[in-house]
Order: structure tokens, then sequence, then C-alpha cells
């Protein structure tokens, strides 16, 4: 009688913890159970605001695993390109760091899933249930066969159009950007009021932010489901068809608005700051210029959203969101596997993107994080990213492997010293596309 | 005869000693080092501390070799690290790259799928941006070498006429060489900045004060192909004084008697310099040239500054740093590195041989 009570009871507190269990379950975890002592992570997070950013979610992860020591391999050098060299030359000798950061996309999948560096993120991204508060047109482009290989941490915006609103009232321009620029005819009949009134309708940059123009344009020509189709393997819309001429056509005239100086320009501050110089009235550039132009000094221009600057979409582009995104993978051969997943259910979780975000100055990849911690611009772009249409930057490494965007970007150089060769352009385009092996 | 050129071996206890504890200690070392890294405050010293016993090592070996009372096999023993070095990273790379110029390499991962001569071919054939490339870098050392050459020889001449504070001069068209050109070309964007209108700066700026508004130019953005010859004017303003300071010291080397003579056969001043200085200069010339030239077939970090990597201000170097480094095309970057090491080595290697053979005859 005794061993049945017994059993009994042993029988029912078994159903108690496999229920408890079972709740864990069903509940997105949390945190992972770990053994190792260290996670090394690297990035190119150093600078102003991105370094801070960093450490606030580093806090976050020490609370979450205090035995766990976070070691921060982060090097120096614009835009990552030191960076990216010297993990390639670890990866060379396998010395693979716990987890790096790299551009979400077609970047991470060209640079490390081709060369077998990377594991899919199924798992993790289910079981932390992340894959449920991401915008669902976002999976397929950090994706490849439908696995995702990296946790997105940050989500920056590319067709964002800074104005000057001094400038368009002084110049009689009386379409409001915010809903009146449907079509880019609609902007360049802007432009021609802003030209006749003197000044430099759209400033442009460094050369690398003539790519970034020609990505906008083209998606706010064609529309995101044929700029989705140009990157597709085999693509659905046509690199030598009439869709992409029609870009090509308004991005030439788009160039033929800008600053001629544009190329002397050390990078794309000086172009942003011709717009609120009021030299300029409008600026395409990604939502990092908002840090730029809002922010105190020394880092930033302290100037007044709505007053000396404002914002919309790029021309044509309402309700889509050209986005791009620093993230991090999970290695094949990482020396603390259990580390790396901790790490990257943190860079993954409500509380590790809330800390990062804010001082970085970009959105959470997450769609549930609170918007009272972020900037006017940021809440903004949060309830686009959440109702969207999203779409991959080509620039930043979303939609092209880096070598086929290489050659897509000299292909724009090149049309940059004669605009008139349209045809030229469009070739070298279908080139380079044939080139990469995605166009027959 | 045949004593002498024996090699004599006296060994003597107490070196041998030495040298087998150096070998023995730089052994052991490297075997620690190899399972154990040396960190000391974070900062990870292995490979440093691996050369180091390295050098422990070999410098048992030396002991040995000195042991050996033969200049020869002690001078071969001190240059072998070097000569290995060299071997390996110098030449031993320059293969290498040839190597991976003739494959299909493209990503992270090596390919050396052999590719034949087809980089090459394609960068000359389907290449629009190569073709500017090689336009670029003519036109910017023809005009950087003459431009050197006439304004250093130039000033040279003029410093010449023993004039008062010539020290000072000299100092003043020397420094700019001191600078590196990537602040040069920072200096000289802003000062050849383009901007028009209210903007306008820079030397524009001082035209314009001065009502020389015909001379407001748009400097290094002139549509191709013409700005690439405004890129010229900092890398000259650079090193004209280098070249002057070659001439300088050329000039001062040719005796007084020379010139006595020619004035007494009656040739004037211009005609002292045209036929008399002028051909003495030439192996001064010619080492001039071969320095500018080497300079401005592997210019990169001006052009950078400059241009910001604008395709109408390209150069090879830079092509190489984006396809390599941004595109990930180690194959075609390796093609273009061994381009610029061919077209920097017809020039340099003739001179070199035939350096050489006039100091073997010496």
């Amino acid at each position: 009688m005794l061993s049945k009570k017994l059993g009994l009871k042993v029988f029912s507190l078994m159903l108690a913890v496999m229920l408890v269990i079972s709740a864990c379950g069903t509940a997105a975890k949390t945190t992972v159970a770990t053994k190792s002592t260290e996670v090394e992570v690297f990035s190119w997070w150093v600078g102003p605001g991105e370094a801070d950013g960093l450490a606030a979610m580093v806090k976050v992860f020490n609370q979450q695993y205090p035995d766990i020591k976070f070691i921060n391999a982060a090097v120096t050098g614009g835009a990552g390109t030191n960076a990216k060299a010297v993990l390639a030359t670890r990866l060379a000798a396998n010395d693979a760091p716990d987890s790096w950061q790299a551009h979400a996309g077609q970047e991470t999948i060209a640079n490390y899933l081709s060369a077998g560096q990377i594991k899919p993120l199924d798992d993790l991204f289910k079981s932390t249930g992340f894959d449920k508060v991401l915008p669902a047109t976002l999976l397929p482009l950090i994706s490849k066969d439908g696995h995702p290989y990296s946790v997105p941490v940050n989500i920056h915006r590319s067709n964002v159009l800074w104005y000057n609103p001094k400038v368009l009232a002084a110049a009689g321009v009386t379409a409001n950007p915010k809903t009146d620029f449907k079509t880019l005819d609609d902007f360049f009949a802007a432009c021609d009021k802003v030209k006749a009134a003197g000044k430099i309708c759209l400033s442009l940059g460094a050369p690398w932010t003539a790519i970034h123009l020609f990505e906008n344009i083209m998606i706010g020509t064609i529309g995101a489901d044929k700029w989705n189709g140009m990157w597709t393997t085999p693509p659905t819309t046509d690199w030598a068809g009439a869709d992409v001429a029609a870009g090509i056509a308004n991005f030439a005239k788009a160039l033929s608005f800008t600053n001629a100086d544009a190329s002397t320009m050390s990078d794309w501050q000086p172009a942003s700051k011709l717009m609120v110089d009021g030299d300029a009235a409008f600026n395409i550039m990604g939502d990092w210029a908002y840090g730029y132009f809002a922010n105190a000094a020394p880092n930033g221009l302290a100037l007044k959203p709505h007053t000396d600057f404002d914002w919309a979409v790029s021309p044509g582009t309402y309700g889509v969101f050209n986005f791009l995104s620093d993230s991090f993978v999970l290695p094949v051969g990482a020396k603390h596997p259990d580390a790396t997943e901790a790490w990257l259910t943190v860079a993954a979780s409500k509380a590790g993107q809330e800390a990062f975000n804010p001082l970085k100055g970009s959105i959470c990849a997450r769609t549930d994080c609170d918007q009272s911690l972020f900037s006017e611009y940021s809440q903004d772009a949060a309830k686009d990213w959440t109702s969207n249409v999203v779409v991959g930057s080509l620039m930043h490494g979303v939609v092209a492997a880096p070598a086929w965007a290489t050659s897509i970007g000299t292909a724009i150089g090149l049309f940059q010293t004669d605009t008139s060769k349209t045809a030229d352009f469009q070739a070298a385009l279908v080139a380079a596309c044939a080139k990469d092996g995605t166009c027959k | 005869m045949s004593r002498r050129s024996r090699i004599k071996f006296q060994l003597r206890l107490p070196q041998l000693i030495l040298a087998i504890a150096l070998i023995i200690l730089g052994l052991v070392f490297i075997l620690i080092l190899r399972n154990n890294p040396l960190v000391i405050a974070n900062k990870n010293l292995t490979s440093i501390a691996l050369l180091v016993s390295g050098l422990i090592f070999y410098a048992g070996v030396l002991v040995i070799v000195s042991m050996f009372e033969s200049e020869t096999i002690l001078s071969i023993s001190l240059l072998l690290p070097s000569i290995v070095a060299i071997a390996i990273f110098v030449y031993g790379f320059i293969g290498w790259s040839i190597r991976v110029s003739l494959s299909k390499w493209k990503g992270l991962n090596p390919d050396f799928t052999w590719f034949g001569l087809r980089q090459y071919y394609d960068l000359f054939h389907n290449d629009p941006r190569f073709v500017i490339d090689v336009r670029n870098t003519v036109m910017f050392t023809v005009g950087f070498i003459l431009g050197c050459l006439i304004l250093g020889l130039g000033i040279a001449i003029l410093l010449d006429q023993k004039i008062k504070g010539e020290a000072i001069f000299r100092s003043i068209f020397l420094v700019p060489m001191s600078i590196s050109f990537i602040a040069t070309g920072v200096i000289w964007g802003w000062l050849m900045n383009p901007a028009v209108g209210n903007r306008i700066t820079g030397i524009n700026l001082i035209f314009q004060s001065l009502g020389l508004k015909s001379l407001i130019s748009l400097w290094h953005s002139t549509p191709m192909p013409w700005g690439m010859a405004f890129t010229i004017i900092p890398a000259v303003w650079q090193v004209a004084g280098y070249t002057m300071a070659l001439y300088l010291g050329g000039i001062r080397a040719i005796s007084d008697d020379l010139r006595e003579a020619a004035r007494v056969d009656g040739a004037s001043e211009f005609e002292i310099y045209r036929y008399v200085i002028l051909p003495i200069l030439q192996p001064v010339t010619l080492s001039a040239v071969i320095i500018l030239a080497h300079m401005s077939l592997k210019i990169f970090d001006l052009i950078v500054a400059l241009g910001n990597k604008a395709i109408s201000l390209d150069v090879p170097g830079i092509y190489m740093w984006v396809t390599t480094f941004d595109g990930t095309n180690y194959a075609q970057g390796a093609a273009i590195g061994i381009l610029m090491l061919v077209s920097v080595a017809i020039l340099v290697v003739p001179y070199l041989v035939q350096s050489m053979r006039s100091e073997t005859q010496l």
C-alpha cells in the first residue's frame, strides 16, 4: 500500500514536472543552459553611439549569464572595412570568434555561408519566438532556401528623403513630401521649382552615396515587387527590360538635379549638411542622418526636427521599407557553441534590442519594442517597420553578394561620368548579373 | 693554396656549451609557446615571443658557425634569415599572387581552379573601368614626372645662383616631401574645392576676390578625362622639392672649372646650362624618373583622398582595393596587382641591370 501511495506521489510529481517543462516549452525561452565560461564577439562597433549601444547590450547579457565572460573583439575602421579583413584572416586561420557582426542578407550568405562558415538559425528563431515578432517580409531577405542565417539586432532605413522646409517654402514648392511624391515625376516637378529658385534640388555626396540613391530611385520607379524580382535566382524582373530602363532614366534625371561637386565630398555628411544649411532642398540618405542632424555637438548639428529639417520616405516608395541591418551569426566551428547561442538569444531578445538601439539610433528588428525609449524619428520608422513591405538594400549588403554589388557600383560610377549613356549602363548591369551567375 | 682554402674548424668548449644552451633554450621556448599562448595585460604576444625564441635558437647556430673561422660562411649565415624571409615574404608571395591571378577565386574560400590568363584578358577587353585606370595612370605619370623634373630643375638652378638664405629656401621646398599623401590629398581637396555660388571657397575664392573669374575651375571634378590632370598639381607640389634636392646635389658636384672653361670659350649662362650642366645631370634625371615613375604607377593614397573612389579618378591601386576587399574578388585583385608590379618592373629592372653593369665595370 505504502509503495503504491509513494508510486502515486512520484507519478503526480513527475506529471507536475512535465507540465512545468511543457509550459516552459510553449512560452518563449528567455535563457539557454550554458557550460562555457566565455564568449568572444567580433564587431566594428567602436564609434560614438554604437559602442555605447554594444556596452548596454553586454550589460543585459551579463545580467542573464553572469557566468559567461563577454570578450569584446571589436575592430576600428569605417563601416567595417578593416574589421572584415581582420575577420577574413581569422577565419582563414581557423580562429573564428564565437560570433561576429555581418550585414544581414546576401553579404552574410555569400561571404560566410558559401564558405561553409555559418549554421542556420531555425531552432533559435523558433525557440525564442523571434520569428513571430519580425515583419513577415523580412525573413526571406535574411534567409537562404528558407533558413535564416543571422540574428538582426538593429534596423536602419535606406529610403529616407530628408528635406529643408524653409528652402521648399522659399522656392514655392507646395507639394508635401510626406504625401505628394507618389511618383518620381512629382518629385522632379518640385525639383524644377527648386532649381529655378537657384538652389540645388538633391544633394549628393561621395561616390557610394550615388549607389544609395540609385537603389531608392529604382524602388521608387518600379515598386517593391519588381525590385525584389531583380534579386531572385533567376531574376523575375528582366534586367534588360523596360522597368529597369525606366528606373535608369529616372536615376539619370535625379543625377541632373544634384550638385556638381558631389564626387569631391569625403562622405555622406557634407551632402546632408548642404540640405540643412539651406543650399539644397532634398537629400536621400539612410536614417543614420537623423543622429547627425539632431544630436548635440560634437557628434551632431543640434538641429530642430520639422523646422530645420524634416523627413519623408524617398519619392515613390510610400509603404515600402528599404532596410539594412547589422546582425550576428552562428559559426560552424564555434569554440563555445552554447555561449554563442546565449549571446544570440540576448541579441534577439526584447531587452537586448531595447538596450542597444536607442543608443545606436536605429530601430529594433523586433516589432514589440517599447517605443517610448526612442527618438521621434525612430518611433515613426518603427510604425512603418511593422506595417510596410520590407525590401532589402543593395548598397548595404542585403540583396546582392559583395562581388555583384561591387560590379554594380562600378557600373553606376561609370554612368556618373556620362549620364547620357543609359544603354551602356543597362548593358553593364545585365553583364554584372550574368557574371554573378544569377542571370543566365 | 689548397690548405688555405680548406675551412678551419676549431672546437672551443665554452662556445660549444653556450651554443647548445642557446639552441636548447630557443627550442624549449618554441615548444612551450606552441601550446601556451603568451598573454600579458590582455595582449597576445605569442608571435613576438616566438620570434625572440627563434632568434635565441639561431644565435646558438651562429656561435657554432663562428667556430669555423671562415668569414664567408659567417656572413652567409648572418644573411640567411633575411634572405629566407625576403624569399618567402616578397618573392614567395609574388609567386602566390601570380597563381591567384590565374585562378577563379571569388569569395572568402580560396579557389585555385585554373583560369589561365582570363582575368587579364577580361581586364583589358571587357572592363571599361580598367581602361579608365590605365588612361588615368598614363596621364598622371607623364604629367607628374614632367612637372617634377621641370619644377625641380628650375628651383635647383635658381637656388644655385648663390642667393642669400639658400638653406631656408631649400628646407621650405623639401618640407612637403615629409607630409603623407593622404594629408596632401585632404588639404588640396579643400583648396581645389569646385563649389560655386555662395559656397565658393579655396583657390576659387581667391580667384573670385581677385576678379579672375575666368580662372575659376572645377578642378579634379572636371568631367572625364581631364579631371585626372588636376590631381597632378598636389602630387607635383609634394614631390618637386625632392627632385630639386636631387638636381641641386648633381649641380653642386659639377666642378667650377668646367663652367669657367665654357665661359672662356664664350658660352652664355644659358648655353652653359644647356650644353654643359644638363648633359652631366643625365644620370640624375634618369634616377629621378625611375623614382617618380614607381611612385606614380602605384599611386593610391593621394587619389583616394582627393577622389573618394570616384570612377573618373580611378587608378589601378584603388580598383585593386575595391575589387579585392569590398568585392571579395581575389583573383581579379591579384591580376591588377601583378599588372602594377609588371609596369613598375618594366621601368626599374633595366635600370637596375644597367647600374649593376656599370658598378662591375668600375
